[in-house]
């Protein structure tokens, strides 16, 4: 019985994995994108007449077929990567990406100087 | 070790300064240089007056061809009207109007008041075309070469420095 009740369970969430996989969630495509005549505000946010048209032009893509990575990359050919929130690693922003890390690392790297110092006083 | 922090402190708060420094002084909004020198895409845009499309060979009929987003309503637009009355009688160039989410009756209206400079007349009534152009609202004007390159994207009315630049450009 009880073999039985955890093969439905992995059946079932199995299904539930595969059915998100292929279903885009609009919203989060709406708020990934930036309102350009808004104040900080995104897609999903505003009211805009020019949200309300991207929104038009968002749901015609899911319908042919578009994924979610294929439509930024679309907004972002028509008005530049400003348009999305998070934006493509490229060699603009590189920086962007990797200065948290090698912040990280000089940090970790003081902090241990420190300690050794220290413990050889 | 002192000395290294010493260094390390000042060099990350110029950093961050000068990040914030340049982020700040550059004008994100409004940009157009994502679309100058790329190929305009496929379209199919609804004739004014008939169920008919046009199609991008519209384009290959003149040397350049302005693409205008416009309406009634805007008031912009009436502002850049007469620009665009001057820029009719120029041989090199055709004028392509699109009517943005606008009401035909009110459109016609407009013409008749203010004259009809465009060659071509569509009309987008629910905006979708103006997003495929990468226009931010209207009016908007494109600048297209033969080719189907995008030469040049003036956002808002057009100007004289505007007007200008597109008699230099076509001729």
């Amino acid at each position: 019985m009880k073999f039985i009740l955890v093969l439905i369970t992995v059946l079932f969430n199995f299904s539930l994995l595969c059915g998100t996989e292929k279903t885009i969630d609009q919203n989060t495509i709406h708020k990934n994108l930036r309102c350009l005549v808004c104040q900080g505000q995104s897609i999903a946010d505003s009211n805009s007449d020019f949200a309300q048209t991207v929104k038009l032009v968002i749901k015609d893509l899911i319908k042919e077929g578009k994924t979610e990575e294929e439509i930024y990359s679309f907004m972002a050919d028509k008005y530049g990567e400003w348009i999305v929130f998070k934006p493509q690693l490229n060699q603009h922003n590189f920086l962007l990406w990797f200065l948290p890390y090698l912040a990280l690392i000089l940090g970790g790297v003081i902090i241990f100087l420190i300690i050794k110092r220290k413990r050889n006083l | 070790m002192q000395r290294i922090i010493k260094i390390i402190v000042p060099a990350i708060i110029l950093f961050i300064m000068g990040v914030f420094f340049i982020s700040l002084n550059k004008d994100v909004n409004y940009r157009t240089n994502s679309l100058i020198g790329k190929k305009i895409p496929n379209i199919s845009l609804e004739y004014f007056n008939e169920n008919k499309f046009y199609q991008k060979d519209i384009f290959k009929k003149s040397n350049y061809t302005l693409i205008n987003f416009w309406a009634s309503w805007c008031a912009p637009c009436r502002a850049e009207h007469p620009f665009l009355i001057k820029l009719s009688k120029e041989k090199n160039l055709k004028l392509l109007g699109i009517n943005f989410k606008d009401k035909k009756k009110q459109a016609k209206i407009f013409l008749d008041n203010f004259g009809n400079p465009y060659d071509f007349l569509a009309k987008d009534e629910q905006g979708k075309h103006s997003i495929i152009f990468g226009t931010y609202g209207i009016p908007e004007s494109i600048l297209v070469n033969k080719n189907l390159i995008i030469l040049k994207k003036f956002v808002g009315p057009l100007s004289t420095n505007d007007f200008n630049s597109i008699i230099e450009i076509i001729n």
